[in-house]
């Protein structure tokens, strides 16, 4: 759709102001993986209220704008091992890395992180590696 | 007071991700499919991300702690690791298999049905196993 764009840049916005807020505010870099990673893994569990008071936001928020939209689909595939698969890649691969697309893409690049510089450019290349891999020659996506 | 900051932020983070159409697969794969159909919008959304953040950043410097207290994150590490580079790797490689990161497997769990369920759950299990798996990592590197 031609105002996609739009949406993305609308949308982008605000998840900067997320993590405007995150690290002004409470101090603390709005990175997805880590946030949801330290409670599965027990390491922010000593204080846990303000991690589990985020990802309460990020799940409820959507639920409130929700019907102000039509037509919201999210193109899921219905391959379980697919989706097992990937998962698992995304959740070790996240805490391997120490971040994901908030951690390393948003909140590092925009602090000049070589480290968030190096890990988006990794994985950008290698979701696009995958995809020509999965989708043009496997044909499994 | 600082759970309810928390929560303001996960909300917007929450609400932009759903906005931007990051919950959908298809515009994730589709950013990555450079030989098929390019969608940017990821870029769109990457750049409108960071003039918030690039501001906040600016702001933190001249601040000596948080509004709410406690102190600011230290200064970004400046040493690029294997472990960096493997999980970035890892990451994504499932990226592209699902369209899913985690911030968006965490927005879309309301509304996308089972499959994203599917995937948060195999997430957090690999969340789980990643400690271990990243001791053994270190071992291995330093035994090369």
């Amino acid at each position: 759709m031609q105002m996609d764009w739009v949406f993305g840049l609308a949308g982008g916005l605000l998840i900067g102001l997320g993590g405007a807020v995150f690290l002004l505010a409470n101090g603390k870099i709005m990175g997805a993986s880590g946030i949801i990673g330290g409670l599965v893994d027990g390491s922010s569990r000593k204080n846990w209220q303000e991690p589990a008071a985020f990802l309460a936001g990020v799940v409820l928020l959507p639920i409130l704008i929700f019907p102000l939209f039509s037509n919201v689909d999210t193109h899921i595939t219905t391959n379980w091992a697919v989706l097992i698969s990937a998962g698992l890649l995304v959740g070790v691969g996240t805490r391997i890395a120490n971040g994901c697309t908030s951690g390393h893409g948003v909140c590092g690049m925009s602090r000049l992180a070589p480290r968030g510089f190096v890990a988006t450019i990794a994985y950008i290349v290698a979701g696009g590696v995958g995809m020509y891999v999965f989708r043009h020659i496997l044909g499994i996506i | 007071m600082r759970a309810l900051f928390a929560f303001v932020a996960g909300g917007l983070f929450g609400a932009g991700l759903f906005i931007s159409g990051m919950t959908d697969t298809a515009k994730v794969q589709g950013w990555l499919d450079v030989f098929g159909t390019w969608d940017p919008t990821l870029a769109f959304v990457m750049g409108g991300a960071m003039i918030p953040m690039a501001i906040a950043w600016t702001l933190r410097q001249r601040r000596d702690t948080p509004v709410l207290g406690g102190t600011f994150p230290p200064p970004a590490p400046r040493e690029i690791d294997r472990k960096l580079i493997a999980g970035s790797v890892m990451f994504g490689a499932g990226w592209g298999l699902a369209g899913l990161c985690p911030g968006p497997s965490l927005a879309s769990l309301s509304y996308g049905g089972v499959g994203h369920w599917v995937f948060f759950a195999a997430m957090l299990a690999g969340m789980a196993i990643a400690p271990r798996l990243s001791l053994r990592l270190d071992r291995f590197v330093r035994a090369t």
